[in-house]
């Protein structure tokens, strides 16, 4: 079974919402996102949402914009990422998907990038700019693998479209809480509980709550209606504000930082 | 004017050997164009598609659009013989198709406006723009301003300081013009930043891509506004020739002009068509922007096209003298035209550009903007190479004055 399944099927016996962390591959360094993968993992993250960098990411607001343009400053490539996800599964089995532009998946062909995500030791992708009708091939492929291909419905989304993506989904579904890009904010908009509500009434598989997810209290929040809790940008922010402490410092503050944020999450 | 949008739409099946029905239901152009898009702005594309093909089949729609065409545009533009530029150069026949004479000065006005009177039928109440040289940015500003809706354009801040000119020009047209700050400062991040602003602003804005680029519809309904360019140029050198042209060479940045000239003569196996790109300062990453001729099958802003990218899908740095041909992506349909032969596409230096720029300027009295400069420069090249009886129609996409300070500084005058 994938991680991924498992892993929800124990928190839902525990009746728990996954906290889900995401950080940027290779900022500020391939070896600190490896610690802090493993950090993150013992102070009880569930599952690790991990960011390919990518030049144009017109989904993703100014803190994750900035921590991508730092990986690929430092020569972050594809492949040493998936070096990076070996190494972590030596020691760990935390579920990891990882978000990546259908601009890099495209470009290494879709059968080799989903092999050599697979022989890495990744769970699954969300690919935030590819919408379901634009490759069935490659959802066949993944389901065919127990690979999960992770999909995004957004506050825009239509009934007619939600039924669509509801039927594909795998894993978990990923709800964009924001009509907007990633990106800390202050205050969640009023209809999540209503639309995650109404979505969950259309699909057993888990929903999770991503985009904006800020404070511990947000966390809380979120806990409480969704299978999920993703926090990305306020992550990324604490990762950028120890970016010259040395490493074990970093790891420290972001991982306590983490650890606040799940007991939200977890209440 | 009113079968310009209408006519495009012929019954499937006939002529498909050279797509001129393309795209397919689902925006694909055979392999390229399609909708590489976040899920928030989907259900838009969605509206925006729906509207636009009720728009195309609305005679009132039509009407209101030629109208605005011919008195406030000035359409149709001349097509003017360039007689002295032919005898120097000594082979075919040249004609400049005049889109410099367009109200703000380049053939961009034809889009915005077909673009914000869809906008207001859809009820949006804000329009936002990307734009490189600030063309596409001053015809969204000037439409935005005749019909009294509110307008931002995002511009990368090395095109604000290489396009001063019109920068200043849009904010007198009431827009406000947002600075892009990331990555290379131009027009591809300037449209990564209207599209991050859509994701936002999606239930109450329309975002006027400024090209045949971006998402499905956009490829599609951009060339189809454009079209009026080529229908024009098929009437006018009808009369003026009896016949259709030999070749028809226009500069390709996004591609617009070039689809709006090339695609009424598609199924005319006798027309050539040539492309012309951003060659810059060389052949080295970096140095250039001819994504056609050099660039590979890829994703960006939306759809799959040849894109200039890396082993990693990580998008290239590109260069231009000419901030409107700076870009590393271009539209779907130019990529599959590229791939079943119909169109060739060929690249002209910055110094070739440049020197174009100052020889029409000198022999036809005319100073093209430099992305038309582009295809003047290879249309020197080329002419005089065929022989006098061919006819050649070069789209003079817009007007050079914006780039005079930006020729000025590179010949070394201080204004
Ligand atoms: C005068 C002029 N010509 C050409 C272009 C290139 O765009 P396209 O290839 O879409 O015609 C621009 C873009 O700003 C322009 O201003």
């Amino acid at each position: 079974m994938n991680r991924i399944d498992r892993k929800f099927q124990e928190l839902q016996a525990r009746k728990k919402p996954a906290f889900i962390p995401f950080i940027t591959a290779g900022d500020p360094d391939l070896q600190t996102t490896k610690d802090l993968i493993l950090e993150f993992e013992k102070r009880g993250a569930d599952i690790i949402e991990l960011g390919i960098p990518f030049s144009d990411p017109i989904a993703d607001g100014p803190v994750i914009q900035a921590s991508y343009y730092r990986a690929l400053m430092r020569g972050t490539k594809v492949a040493h990422v998936l070096d990076m996800v070996s190494e972590v599964r030596r020691r760990s089995e935390i579920p990891i998907v990882s978000m990546v532009s259908y601009s890099t998946v495209f470009k290494k062909g879709y059968q080799v990038f989903i092999e050599n995500a697979l022989v890495a030791g990744l769970d699954g992708l969300t690919i935030p700019d590819l919408p379901v009708e634009e490759n069935h091939d490659l959802f066949e492929m993944a389901k065919k693998n127990d690979f999960k291909i992770v999909c995004f419905i957004a506050p825009t989304t239509t009934d007619h479209r939600m039924a669509i993506i509801a039927e594909n989904a795998q894993g978990f579904l990923y709800y964009i809480s924001v009509v907007g890009i990633t990106g800390v904010r202050d205050a969640l908009p009023e209809d999540i509980v209503q639309n995650i509500r109404k979505l969950k009434q259309m699909t057993k598989i888990p929903v999770a709550v991503g985009f904006g997810v800020s404070t511990s209290d947000h966390a809380k929040m979120i806990g409480t209606v969704a299978d999920g809790v993703i926090v990305g940008s306020a992550i990324m922010r604490e990762i950028e504000k120890h970016a010259k402490d040395p490493a074990e410092k970093l790891i420290r503050y972001v991982g306590e930082f983490v650890g606040q944020m799940i007991s939200g999450a977890k209440g | 004017m009113m079968k310009t949008i209408a006519q495009s739409k012929t019954p499937e099946g006939k002529g498909m050997s050279e797509g001129v029905h393309l795209p397919d239901k689902t925006g694909h152009f055979g392999c390229f164009g399609g909708r590489f898009v976040p899920e928030t702005i989907m259900p838009a594309l969605d509206q925006l598609e729906k509207a636009y093909l009720e728009a195309k089949e609305d005679p009132s729609f039509h009407a209101e659009l030629e109208y605005y065409l011919r008195e406030y545009v000035g359409r149709p533009s001349t097509l003017y013989y360039a007689e002295r530029l032919t005898k120097k150069l000594g082979g075919a026949k040249i004609y400049l198709k005049r889109e410099d004479l367009n109200h703000t000065g380049a053939h961009k006005i034809n889009n915005t406006i077909g673009q914000v009177l869809l906008a207001l039928r859809m009820g949006k109440k804000r329009i936002i723009a990307e734009t490189g040289a600030g063309q596409h940015g001053v015809a969204t500003a000037t439409a935005a301003a005749m019909f009294g809706i509110e307008c931002e354009v995002y511009m990368g801040e090395e095109d604000i300081r290489r396009q001063a000119l019109n920068v200043f020009r849009m904010k007198l047209l009431g827009a406000k013009v947002i600075p892009v700050t990331s990555g290379s400062r131009t027009l591809k991040d300037a449209t990564n930043e209207a599209l991050r602003d859509w994701m936002s602003s999606v239930r109450n804005t329309h975002y006027i891509i400024g090209s045949v680029v971006g998402p499905h519809p956009y490829p599609m309904m951009v060339r189809d506004f454009q079209l009026v360019i080529g229908k024009e140029v098929r009437k006018q050198i009808l009369e003026k020739e009896q016949r259709l042209p030999d070749y028809l060479i226009a500069c390709v940045g996004g591609g617009s002009n070039s689809m709006g000239l090339f695609h009424p003569f598609l199924e005319d196996k006798e027309v050539k068509m040539i492309g012309v790109e951003a060659g810059g300062l060389g052949t080295e990453i970096g140095q250039h922007a001819s994504t056609l001729t050099s660039g590979k099958i890829g994703i960006l802003h939306g759809s799959a096209s040849y894109v200039l990218q890396d082993e990693d899908g990580q998008t290239l740095p590109v260069h231009s003298i000419s901030a409107g041909l700076d870009y590393p992506g271009v539209g779907p349909e130019h990529s599959y035209l590229r791939d079943i032969g119909r169109a060739e596409y060929v690249s002209i230096t910055d110094d070739e550009a440049v020197n174009a720029f100052q020889e029409c300027a000198r022999l036809e009295g005319i100073i093209p903007a430099l992305e038309a400069a582009h295809a003047i420069a290879y249309t020197m090249k080329f002419a005089p190479k065929i022989s006098k009886d061919k006819i050649i129609v070069v789209c003079l996409s817009g007007s050079g004055d914006k780039d005079s300070f930006e020729v000025a500084e590179k010949l070394g005058y201080k204004i």
